[in-house]
């Protein structure tokens, strides 16, 4: 998925305004006054007492969701209705579709925000500082929920994306070199491979390791197992993001460098890599934020542990996923609140991995952020 | 892909430069084509390993294996029907609720939304996709199941008569193929919306200011410009989220309660459902090894080749539908 834009200018040419004409006060088209929102909100108050009348005081209708229904189409419908008396029919259309559009957009941030509260509000209060320093050896379904903790998870959940990582990101970047700086006749097909990869069930991929590796190659069930099958989910992430950083960065900047006299290597080194390295860097983020959740592969990979093992290449470790995943199924109340907390810490841990992705690229190709200027300037080049 | 694609049409004028590559540069080269052959080598040991583990269980139950709906390997009948059908349930129902919404996110962010709030929207809708599928999964058993619950009666009561919401004699309304659905169709609308929204804004600008400076309205201008230029990549963006859809592992196996009843699968709202993923997440523990193992391999090869062809069609359409829609004036 194409979670790395390009930069406004390229993406998006029909909204750039115009620079040519830098005049202070811009021509707005079609702009939303103060008449509208008064319009807008009187059709809401009268949809909501409408429905309210109807709804609540004359037919035996009840239940939140199908009062707000009611509500929401009464308002599209008032909405509609208003506009048409004032403005004729088709800008009574036009209104409908923007307010559903609307809706449509901002109400996806709903579900964000419930899933954040509710794992939040689940998972806070049995959240302890040891949560992070014991293991769940000597905790059972009967202890209380804030005995023990899941630093066997996170510890696992730390060696083995960290050992995914260094297996996919070089493998991923490398092949997204390829992809783009050499190509040939062998580019279609593996960028068509990625891009099937990247859909992979992440069981088959748990399922690929089990055979491959546990059954075929003896090797035991451990971190190192599952850091394979996570690999295996995240190279496409990091391949095709990768990608599309390279393809932003300018061609002159490459036909420059060889025009220079440098080779090849040199370019890509030296301009093409240094030129996109937040992108890079938001490749990883994105690619280990598509893993660190991941709990499908490692059912059939990991074993089963829950006593503290630091080595993921001896004995079976645990997981922060799997961890929740089998607290949660002891369905016991003091598990499934061990659950929540693992699942609290979990989502913690992807918003500021994706918020790090965030900061980190985002930026055209190029960008020379603070902290390498600084650096730059320090070595008198800038 | 643009580049090498206008390269191979003006093959036939192109000049050969003849290129004198330095050492470090073959290696350079070596080492790229190894990684490009590497991830490619990946992908073909997977399909072989499947096959080749499959291949056992394919063999004793034959056409069979497409048939039936129960699983039972150690009695040596096994089949996919029921949990291939259950899949295609909860990928329908989750498809049906995710492309109007996405459709809807894709064009505010592009035609609607002011500047502002166009960047943050963007950001929050990924960040959709950046939640763990297990927290999906707990978040649907938890909260969204009882949420849905009235809903679901709502519907059987009133609108029992379409057969896919006939409940009759169902008690439980609770981990239903619905609930999982709902939880699937809110995993996949990012990924469908960053496929719309590319495509949308890709709309020629040229047509859409001729159409607002004949008087069109907006909603004009997105009903006959940048929809039907981003047909394409709207069934592309839908067809890439069915792939997700029917891979979906985790969320699907904590939510639904496994039924291989195949007559109970349409019936989306009691407590039921199934799909392949679930199988294989739940099946595997009593079956590592034996003929249950290799009936298990065989549906995660049904899984992965239907993934795989979902996803390498619905490329093409993207792929398609981009090149195809800069027009330039």
């Amino acid at each position: 998925m194409t979670l790395i834009e390009a930069p406004p200018e390229q993406r998006d040419p029909s909204l750039t305004p115009p620079r040519t004409f830098a005049s202070a006060e811009r021509i707005r088209v079609r702009a939303f006054g103060l008449a509208d929102a008064g319009e807008l909100a009187g059709a809401f108050l009268s949809a909501l007492a409408l429905v309210w009348l109807v709804y609540e005081r004359l037919t035996p209708l009840s239940g939140i969701l199908g009062f707000w229904v009611c509500v929401y189409v009464a308002f599209l419908g008032i909405a509609w209705f208003v506009a048409r008396e004032q403005r004729g029919a088709v800008v009574a259309r036009d209104q409908v579709v923007r307010i559903v559009v609307w809706s449509g957009g901002v109400g996806l941030i709903v579900p964000l925000a419930l899933i954040v509260i509710v794992v939040v509000g689940h998972g806070y209060h049995a959240l302890r500082p040891h949560f992070f320093t014991q293991d769940g050896s000597r905790v059972g379904s009967l202890n209380k929920a804030t005995d023990g903790g899941a630093s066997d998870a996170l510890v696992g959940t730390l060696e083995q994306v960290g050992l995914a990582m260094l297996i996919s990101v070089p493998l991923g970047v490398t092949t997204a070199v390829f992809l783009n700086e050499i190509g040939g006749w062998l580019a279609r097909p593996v960028r068509t491979i990625v891009d099937a990869m990247s859909a992979i069930p992440s069981i088959v991929a748990g399922l690929f390791i089990y055979i491959a590796v546990i059954r075929g190659l003896d090797y035991h069930p451990g971190g190192f197992a599952a850091a394979l099958a996570l690999s295996l989910l995240m190279l496409p992430t990091v391949t095709r993001t990768t990608e599309l950083v390279l393809r932003l960065v300018p061609g002159g900047l490459r036909e420059a460098s060889l025009a220079l006299g440098s080779t090849e290597w040199r370019t890509t080194r030296h301009v093409v890599l240094p030129t996109s390295r937040t992108g890079v860097v938001t490749a990883v983020i994105l690619g280990v934020a598509r893993v660190v959740g991941e709990t499908a592969p490692l059912l059939l990979t990991l074993g089963a542990a829950h006593v503290f093992n630091g080595n993921p290449f001896s004995h079976p470790q645990n997981s922060l996923p799997l961890f929740i995943f089998n607290q949660f199924l002891l369905a016991q109340p003091s598990t499934v609140a061990r659950a929540w907390t693992g699942a609290f810490v979990l989502l913690v841990l992807v918003l500021v991995l994706f918020l790090a992705a965030r900061l980190a690229g985002g930026r055209g190709a190029g960008h020379i952020g603070r902290v390498r200027r600084w650096r730059l300037a320090r070595k008198g080049l800038a | 892909m643009t580049a090498s694609d206008t390269w191979a049409s003006s093959d036939s004028r192109r000049v050969s430069i003849a290129v004198h590559r330095s050492p470090a540069d073959r290696v350079y080269r070596g080492v790229a084509y190894a990684a490009g052959s590497a991830t490619l080598g990946l992908m073909g040991l997977i399909g072989v390993f499947l096959f080749v583990k499959a291949w056992p269980a394919l063999h004793t139950v034959g056409v069979k294996f497409f048939t039936r709906s129960e699983w039972l390997p150690q009695a040596g009948r096994f089949g996919i029907t029921g949990v291939l059908l259950g899949t295609v349930v909860i990928a329908v129902i989750a498809l049906v609720l995710a492309v109007p919404v996405a459709t809807l996110a894709a064009l505010f962010i592009t035609e609607y939304a002011p500047r502002r709030l166009k960047r943050p929207i963007t950001w929050l809708i990924d960040l959709l996709a950046a939640v763990p599928s297990l927290i999906y999964g707990l978040w649907g058993r938890a909260f969204l199941g009882p949420k849905v619950r009235p809903l679901s009666i709502w519907l059987a009561h009133h609108l029992g008569f379409i057969p896919i919401f006939d409940a009759r004699g169902a008690s439980t309304f609770s981990a239903s193929a619905f609930i999982a659905g709902i939880v699937v169709a809110l995993m996949i609308v990012p990924l469908c919306t960053a496929v719309m929204r590319e495509v949308f804004a890709a709309a020629p600008p040229g047509e859409k200011e001729g159409a607002l400076a004949l008087g069109g309205t907006q909603w004009g201008v997105i009903r006959d410009v940048v929809l039907p230029f981003g047909k394409g990549g709207m069934i592309g963006g839908a067809m890439l989220g069915l792939g997700r859809a029917l891979g979906e592992t985790i969320a699907v196996t904590l939510i639904i309660s496994p039924d291989f009843n195949v007559s109970h699968l349409f019936h989306i709202l009691p407590a039921g459902g199934n799909s392949i993923a679930a199988l294989i997440a739940l099946k595997f523990n009593e079956s590592a090894s034996g003929p249950g193992l290799s009936a298990l391999m065989a549906a995660g090869l049904t899984l992965f080749m239907m993934t795989l062809i979902v996803n390498a069609v619905a490329s093409t359409i993207v792929a398609r539908s981009r090149s195809g829609s800069a027009t330039e004036i």
